[in-house]
């Protein structure tokens, strides 16, 4: 996952704050767990959010997802549903208009698997 | 086999207001990790690509993994400049690809 991260930072520097990451911190089913991402940003032309990154710890691949925005999303807010193949922490990471990165995590705890149950 | 793609958008709205907008699509979102009845790896089949153009320019875009739960859905705001049409594709594996168009009136 660290190194997921590095791929998308760069040698940035990755600070706390201004990314709220909602999401379940039990969840029975892991094969659709809704995810929820804002970042507290004022979304103009000069000042906003241009990407959020979802990054995971113990899935097969460590990206969720990747999105652009732009200021005419007029607030950072992205929403899904995701898989997950174990109990874990998810960050999202916040990409601003003016280079910085910022981040949140939780951590999730997962009873019945993603990916696990083969087809029988 | 085409993919049935369910779209949310306020058919009505005022000018300047950030509105949400929903997107979901039919689809297995095949991770590649399971494997079958015989032993092998099911091969993975995933929509890779979403984006979403209001009247020509794109103002939303994302990657998807297999880390995306089956039947993709996808949650974003947008302000309401005027009044037009917003158009979305999905694209995947397999060549999949899938278009959808929906109406925002703008007052």
């Amino acid at each position: 996952m660290q190194e997921a991260i590095r791929a998308i930072i760069g040698e940035a520097e990755l600070r706390q704050g201004k990314v709220a990451l909602d999401i379940p911190s039990l969840v029975e089913n892991g094969n659709a767990v809704p995810l929820s991402v804002s970042v507290d940003s004022p979304m103009s032309p000069a000042d906003h959010v241009k990407a959020i990154h979802v990054v995971n710890e113990k899935n097969p691949q460590p990206r969720v997802i990747s999105v652009a925005l732009g200021p005419r999303a007029g607030r950072a807010r992205l929403a899904t549903r995701i898989k997950l193949a174990d109990s874990q922490k998810i960050v999202a990471v916040a990409e601003m208009s003016d280079g910085s990165f910022w981040s949140a995590s939780a951590d999730v705890i997962v009873t019945l698997a993603a990916c696990v149950e083969d087809l029988q | 086999m085409t993919a049935r793609a369910l779209i949310s958008v306020p058919p009505k709205t005022k000018r300047g207001e950030v509105v949400e907008i929903k997107a979901l699509i039919s689809h297995p979102m095949e991770s590649g990790y399971r494997v079958g009845p015989n032993g092998t790896r099911i091969p993975r089949d995933i929509i890779r690509e979403f984006a979403c153009t209001y009247n020509g320019e794109e103002i939303f875009r994302a990657e998807l993994s297999p880390a995306i739960a089956a039947n993709p859905f996808l949650s974003f705001c947008t302000i309401a400049t005027e009044s037009g049409t917003l158009a979305f594709r999905w694209s995947g594996d397999n060549g999949f690809a899938a278009t959808e168009t929906a109406e925002i009136t703008v007052e």
